[in-house]
């Protein structure tokens, strides 16, 4: 795991190009770079859709109450579901474009190929 | 089911006849001439099965809600919520939040190790043959629960809308609503799909768009109170107590059933094979979450409109009216175009619903028939040596035979509630296709017996759990309608106390899936290795076809 990438593993015959990549420590730090990236963000989002949902069920006269006119706790929150769905897409599309793109492609272009 | 249409006395039928065929006719006209043009060259498999994969993300994401879209969301929604307020506005929470899941996890990664089929990427590290034939299973199963949802609300819009009466009349219009899809499917291929997809898609957002500025112009744009006057309008329950449409648990008493609903709502978009197949038509990674940022804004803007849609029928229109109506619940929105634009309106917002149906039920078509060629044909009975050409005709044939099934499975789906059979259709695949694929994209030591232990189990708790379910017999009869809301009636062999499956099942296929691998030696480290690297960098990845 500790090893560099070879320049090009492509090149080598000896050795699954995949399997070398794999083992190198600059693609461990891509997979990581990943999954430090959606896991949480996704731990994230479904606690919140889940809390919402409990709330639905179990909080039924706290959503039904009306906060201003008739707009309820249950309406807020529902559409904050909603802008924290865009607000999330965003940002991750964001992070994507700019931070793990670039390092994809990196790791791509040793294998001989390119990243799209 | 013959049932509705005699609950349906021709005096229901809203609006002209004959402006809503023509309307319609008119769309099938100029979608026809588009796939026409636009599927010249359509022989190789890459094209039929994924439109050269020349899509950029922007059409790809408008396709995507075109598919997604479909008459659960329209007319399912809009009438769940006209009828149950909020509950019914949780469904399109469920179903926007679900694209999470797929942006962050599976869209991307999916296309890059990928080809034509879901199965593609659940057999690429494990053993081919037995993955695949279970994937390409559960693909036809999900697809068909969904294709009976789409069909179910083509036949309650017929009611409504064609003046058509009688069983006969409105199975003949399914029919040819049916034979239109063929066409588009065995013609067309993905590339015709997809612009089938994309129209409906736009036509959909902005009549949606459209009626919601006209409903919330009625209320001086005061959002507050169009739901106080739809939440007064309401009428009392049975027994006179008072229903609160702003308040959640009208529809839904039991909190179990409710979160078992939510769960296989958020769960199940990453895992229906016709929505993973659109990512093959995009020509990268990149391109696909493009796809899917457009998906989502869309989406979420179109469940927006539902929410004003449905309290304003609620209001405008009125429960009683809506459940009279041929269609039930599913013609609060059609009914709302009625009050609001007259003939016209509800010619156009009916022939958009068609649209939606076509093109979603289009969608389902190719899905299905490409994993019976591609999944089933190629690999078991040819074991992997069919030409493309071979494959596309097999593909083509196979769509025929899939038409006509939705066709018949239409015929008796007549009446039922879509945005539940959707619901439904939303639950199989969380249970068996979810776990599989985030299995295979993220834990290295999973192998072929755990992927046919989650996928058979997933599949057949979920399918068992809603036969032996209220949904299928036993749910106590309506005094409003003189009959239960169950599929069957006059028996009851329920014993399974929610109508979802849901809350068992995902977490069973998940079980499974992790029981299967760990008992199980097998690990193939060459093809995990290309997988993970494919699946993160691109290298080796599928790409477009010249353009």
């Amino acid at each position: 795991m500790s090893k560099e990438a070879p320049e090009r593993v492509a090149d080598d015959p000896n050795v699954d190009p995949n399997v070398a990549m794999q083992q190198s420590a600059e693609f461990a730090e891509l997979r990581t770079k990943f999954r430090r990236f959606v896991f949480p963000l996704t731990a994230l989002f479904l606690a919140w859709y889940f809390l919402y949902v409990f709330l639905a069920v179990w909080a039924k006269g706290f959503m039904a109450t009306r906060v201003f006119g008739n707009i309820t706790w249950g309406l807020i929150l529902g559409l904050l579901q909603f802008v924290s769905t865009f607000v999330i897409t965003m940002y991750y599309a964001r992070w994507a474009d700019r931070e793990f793109d670039p390092a994809a492609e990196a790791l791509a272009q040793k294998m001989g190929g390119h990243h799209q | 089911m013959s049932a509705v249409a005699t609950f349906a006395p021709a005096a229901t039928t809203v609006g002209n006849p004959a402006i809503n065929i023509g309307i319609f006719a008119l769309f099938v006209v100029v979608t026809l001439a588009i796939v026409i043009r636009a599927s010249r060259n359509n022989r190789s498999a890459a094209e039929y099965y994924a439109g050269g994969r020349a899509f950029t993300g922007r059409q790809n994401g408008i396709a995507i809600a075109g598919d997604y879209l479909s008459a659960a969301s329209f007319l399912g929604i809009a009438g769940a919520i006209a009828l149950n307020g909020y509950d019914g506005f949780l469904y399109s929470i469920g179903f926007l939040v679900a694209w999470l899941v797929a942006l962050l996890l599976v869209a991307e990664l999916l296309r890059n190790v990928g080809k034509y089929t879901m199965a593609d990427v659940l057999s690429f590290r494990l053993r081919q043959r037995p993955v695949r034939i279970a994937a390409a299973i559960s693909t036809l199963v999900v697809s068909f629960f969904y294709l009976l949802a789409q069909m179910a609300g083509a036949g309650g819009l017929v009611a409504l809308l064609l003046g058509v009466e009688g069983a006969v009349g409105q199975r003949v219009v399914i029919a040819v609503v049916g034979l239109i899809m063929i066409f588009y499917v065995i013609y067309g291929g993905m590339k015709g799909t997809t612009w089938v997809q994309i129209i409906k898609a736009v036509l959909l957002i902005i009549g949606a768009g459209i009626m919601t500025l006209w409903v919330l112009g009625q209320f001086g744009f005061n959002l507050s109170q169009l739901l106080g006057d739809a939440a007064a309008s309401a009428p009392k329950a049975a027994d006179g107590s008072t229903r609160d449409l702003l308040a959640p648990g009208l529809q839904y008493k039991n909190p179990i059933d409710f979160i078992s609903l939510a769960m296989a709502l958020v769960l199940g978009t990453a895992g229906l094979p016709h929505v993973l197949m659109r990512f093959y038509t995009v020509p990268t990674s990149r391109e696909a979450r493009r796809s899917v940022v457009w998906a989502i804004w869309l989406i979420g803007i179109f469940y927006l409109f539902t929410l004003v849609l449905g309290f304003g029928a609620a209001e405008l229109v009125g429960a009683k009216e809506i459940k009279a109506a041929p269609g039930a619940v599913n013609s609060a929105a059609p009914l709302l175009a009625f009050h609001l634009g007259g003939e016209i309106l509800l010619g156009i917002i009916s022939a958009v619903a068609f649209a939606t149906i076509l093109a979603v039920v289009a969608g389902l078509t190719i899905t299905a028939s490409a994993s019976l060629s591609h999944d089933i044909y190629n690999t078991v009975v040819k074991h992997g040596k069919a030409t493309p050409e071979e494959e596309v005709k097999v593909a083509r044939m196979a769509a025929l035979v899939l038409g006509a099934i939705a066709i018949v499975g239409g015929i008796f789906a007549l009446g039922q509630n879509i945005a539940f059979l959707v619901a439904l259709a939303f639950a199989i695949a969380a249970s068996a296709n979810l776990p599989t694929i985030l299995y295979s994209l993220f834990w290295k030591r999973f192998n072929t017996r755990g992927a046919l232990w989650s996928i058979y189990g997933g599949l057949i708790s979920a399918i068992t759990l809603i036969v032996f379910s209220p949904v299928v017999s036993g749910k106590p009869i309506d005094p409003a309608t003189g009959k239960s809301p169950s599929m069957l009636q006059g028996v009851d062999f329920h014993w399974f106390p929610l109508d979802n499956p849901g809350i068992i099942s995902i977490p069973l296929g998940f079980l499974l899936g992790y029981i299967g691998t760990v008992t199980s030696r097998e690990f193939n480290a060459a093809k995990y290795a290309e997988m993970e690297v494919r699946s993160l960098t691109g290298v080796g990845a599928e790409t477009a076809t010249h353009h």
